[in-house]
């Protein structure tokens, strides 16, 4: 299933891409980047592709400037940064509709930004403001939108599992034909419950597609010294649920995969699993000094992977964008975050009759 | 020699019995092993084996008869040779000689069972009589079961989960009809495998249904108090008001007989302790129906805390398909002037029979229901103390920051001045439960020291 070609040769972005906006990714696209990507023309359209572009720069540049206001004090508490792995999600999300249902683990900006929440909102739950989508009483973990069918933003490693379970559950037993996308890391992959929902989700035919995101390490500990098998795609094979291996860090690889994997659900034939190889730039949080692995082994998968230089290589090569496109993309983000920051910090926090409000129901 | 055939005890809670069929006609050759007959319970059908050998010489119970009591001779088996003099010699012996101690709870069970409508039960004044227009007399385990039969026929988002639930008929028999009725979508059948259906239950509930989710006993709900916690109770808060979790989680909670340290257990503090749960604890059979279905109907994730040893109670419970309790309300089933007792579930009988015997005493008691356990009726109780100046407060847990430990300090808070003597605590031993017959008796609360309690605090010692 993995789309990687083993090609590698340099980008012919440097000299077009120059004076465009600086950031973590920019070391790579300036330097002489030896990307690993496909050479076959894509099958998207033009503005889909664009779209992937912008959907990736838009969780990048909110990520960095989210640790940015870490580290000015704004931002408090846990805060997993999802940099590196934004194709996986871009990827997905372009294969469902507003019926279908989306969970995921406390790594959830981007997956709240792909459902597309307005950075607003989602930059001001991280501050604490009442312009948060949850009113600043949940914070970075718990990012929830009912208006887009995402469901969290949960905290406790593989506790979201189940609850996805219950989302394709919910979707069979109404019928409307709608699938439940369920994320979670290679360190959740371990836990008894993620096993426990298999066995129900194949048991019962459930539309739930299990999505691995594989950044190979579980906090500081890597996946080989945490997993008997790296191969979380096969976890499924004794209850019969077919599992595929996928390049994480191609947007279109994961796109492919994603339409196959949710039409397999639509069509009631029950649940798949995706792993998704990619991998996290920063720490598994901001206070994580991430000794457990070198600075060149980042370096490598930022050169030769980047998920958003293999895209706009990828543009390049097809001549389906100019720099200028892409300058003009880029620019709309980079405003969109300054003016998510902006309105993070310069939001008041909840009012005080807050801290009793939303604990139950009206009955 | 000829030997008597009793009515056996199928399970550790059982005190009768119907006696479906007889598998040998008298005059046949019984041998250790055979099946002597079929015995039906409220809870299941099972053929029992002989044990003994001979011939069975006379059929003491006829098939198909109804609330034969444990123990009771239901057969005699004769040696060769033996006739039916020896049948009318050991008849005539006298009672059946017990095998083993009855069970103390199971005897405690066995007076409360058959009494209908007792004076536990007579609806009293707080509840509003509208509501009991029609009643019919029926036991707890009927009316959750009616509960959810007519809350799913209300409403088609509601449905039932669990082990053993649909073709099983309920390990307890509570769902016992409503496979039949709503079909396999409804009516889930789930593997053993708590955590996970837990928190399948309460991600479907996010999805916009409401799931009942019957833990067999709420024993096994430890295997997914992080999904109850952090996912169930939490969510509603963390979203900012946007998740909404409808779902109740019910099954039988606190000791039932001779089932062991792990099998008895009052959960009801743990889940009273958590903003986002209600809680609540029925005791009669009625409340056990009208909290049930206004539990489904409520919007909130609920724990609804049942008693095996209560399943076969029996009251006059409305007709009236909305016939609704609220929940947050207790229930002042017994009115008096001298001393308050506050109680929940099983601890309600305790309460009364104590109250009962404290009459004759000249102590005019007054017995509170609790029903639900959070949010807590604190109007209620301190409207008692106010009346009374003094409360027991009695739960089948551990005393160590109980339900009555909550208790205190609500008193502390709202009825101090009103106080005539200190609260005074009745909770089981502070030790797992034992499986020997007589420390599990001294382990759990008895009427008696619910009296000792009244006395304490009434200053008769």
């Amino acid at each position: 299933m993995a789309r990687t070609t083993t090609q590698t040769r340099k980008a012919r972005s440097t000299g077009k891409r120059s004076g465009q906006a600086k950031g973590a990714a920019n070391s790579a696209r300036t330097a002489k980047v030896k990307t690993k990507a496909r050479i076959e023309k894509p099958k998207e359209s033009r503005e889909q592709l664009l779209g992937f572009y912008e959907s990736m720069l838009l969780i990048r540049r909110f990520e960095e400037k989210a640790g940015q206001l870490y580290g000015q004090g704004e931002i408090a508490g846990f805060c997993h940064l999802y940099i590196g792995q934004e194709a996986v999600v871009v990827g997905m999300q372009a294969n469902i509709e507003a019926r279908d249902s989306v969970l995921t683990s406390y790594r959830d900006h981007g997956h709240m930004l792909s459902c597309g929440t307005d950075p607003k909102g989602v930059m001001a739950e991280l501050t604490g403001r009442r312009g948060g989508t949850s009113r600043g009483k949940g914070g970075s973990m718990h990012l929830f939108s009912k208006e887009k069918n995402f469901y969290g933003g949960h905290g406790i490693v593989a506790a979201g599992v189940p609850i996805g379970n219950g989302l394709g559950f919910a979707h069979r037993y109404r019928g409307d034909g709608g699938v439940s996308l369920t994320y979670y890391g290679d360190g959740a992959a371990n836990q008894g419950q993620v096993f426990e929902s298999f066995n129900m989700a194949a048991l019962w035919k459930l539309p739930v597609i299990f999505i691995i995101e594989n950044n190979q390490y579980g906090m500081g500990t890597s996946v080989s010294r945490a997993s008997a098998s790296p191969d979380f795609f096969r976890r499924g094979e004794p209850f019969g649920i077919p599992g595929h291996k996928v390049d994480g860090m191609d947007v279109l690889a994961v796109r492919e995969a994603g339409a196959a994997a949710v039409a397999y659900c639509r069509a009631g034939k029950g649940p798949q699993i995706l792993q998704m190889e990619t991998y996290r730039y920063r720490g598994h949080s901001m206070s994580d000094p991430a000794r457990y692995r070198t600075r060149d082994e980042v370096q490598k998968v930022r050169e030769e992977r980047d998920p958003i230089d293999h895209l706009s290589n990828l543009l390049f090569e097809h001549d389906l964008a100019s720099a200028g496109d892409l300058k003009k993309i880029d620019d709309g983000v980079k405003k969109r975050v300054t003016e998510a920051a902006e309105f993070a910090v310069a939001d008041a926090e909840p009012d005080p009759s807050e801290l009793y409000t939303d604990v139950l129901a009206e009955a | 020699m000829a030997v008597r055939v009793l009515m056996p005890a199928l399970s550790p809670t059982m005190t009768e019995g119907k006696l479906a069929k007889w598998l040998k006609r008298e005059g046949e050759v019984v041998r250790s092993g055979d099946l002597l007959a079929e015995i039906e319970t409220d809870k299941a059908t099972m053929e029992i084996e002989a044990t003994d050998e001979g011939i069975l010489g006379r059929i003491l119970v006829a098939e198909g008869t109804e609330n034969v009591a444990v123990n009771a001779p239901i057969a005699v088996l004769l040696e060769d040779g033996e006739d039916a003099s020896a049948v009318e010699a050991i008849i005539n012996q006298g009672p059946a000689p017990v095998p083993a101690p009855a069970p103390p709870a199971a005897a405690e069970a066995k007076a409360a069972a058959p009494r209908p409508a007792a004076p536990a039960a007579a609806v009293s004044g707080d509840v509003d009589p509208a509501f009991y227009g029609n009643t019919k007399s029926i036991t707890v385990r009927e009316a959750l079961g009616e509960a959810m039969a007519e809350e799913m026929r209300r409403d088609p988002d509601v449905f039932l989960m669990g082990e053993e639930v649909a073709e099983y008929q309920g390990a307890y028999k509570v769902s016992q009809g409503l496979l039949e009725e709503f079909g396999p979508l409804r009516v889930v059948d789930t593997p053993i495998t708590e955590q996970g259906f837990t928190g399948l239950g309460i991600g479907a509930a996010f999805g916009g249904l409401k799931p009942i989710v019957e833990f067999m006993t709420f024993n096994f709900s430890m295997q997914a108090m992080d999904q109850i916690i952090n996912s169930a109770a939490k969510t509603r808060y963390m979203s900012g008001g946007q998740m909404t979790c409808p779902v109740v989680f019910r099954g039988a909670n606190g000791a039932a007989a001779r089932v062991g340290a792990q099998h008895s257990q009052c959960y009801a503090s743990w889940f009273a302790h958590i903003p986002g749960l209600k809680v609540v604890a029925p005791f009669a059979a009625d409340d056990a129906k009208g909290l049930l279905k206004a539990a489904i109907r409520d919007p909130n994730p609920i724990i609804f805390l049942e008693h095996e040893i209560l399943y076969g109670r029996r009251d006059d419970v409305p007709v009236d398909p909305e016939f609704v309790v609220p929940i947050g309300k207790a229930r002042v089933v017994r009115g008096g002037s001298d001393v308050t007792i506050v109680a929940f579930s099983r601890m309600v009988e305790l309460a009364l029979q104590a109250a009962e015997q404290l009459a004759g005493e000249g102590i005019d008691a007054e017995v509170i229901d609790l029903r639900t356990l959070r949010p807590l009726d604190r109007e209620t109780i301190a409207a008692s103390v106010a009346k009374t100046n003094r409360i027991v407060a009695v739960e089948e847990g551990w005393p160590y920051a109980g339900i009555n430990a909550e208790i205190a300090a609500v008193i502390m808070e709202a009825s101090f001045d009103d106080l005539d003597a200190p609260l005074h605590r009745v909770s089981a031993a502070d030790v797992p439960l034992p499986y020997a017959a007589n420390l599990e008796a001294l382990a759990l609360p008895k009427v008696e020291d619910v009296v000792a309690g009244v006395r304490a605090v009434t200053y008769r010692d």
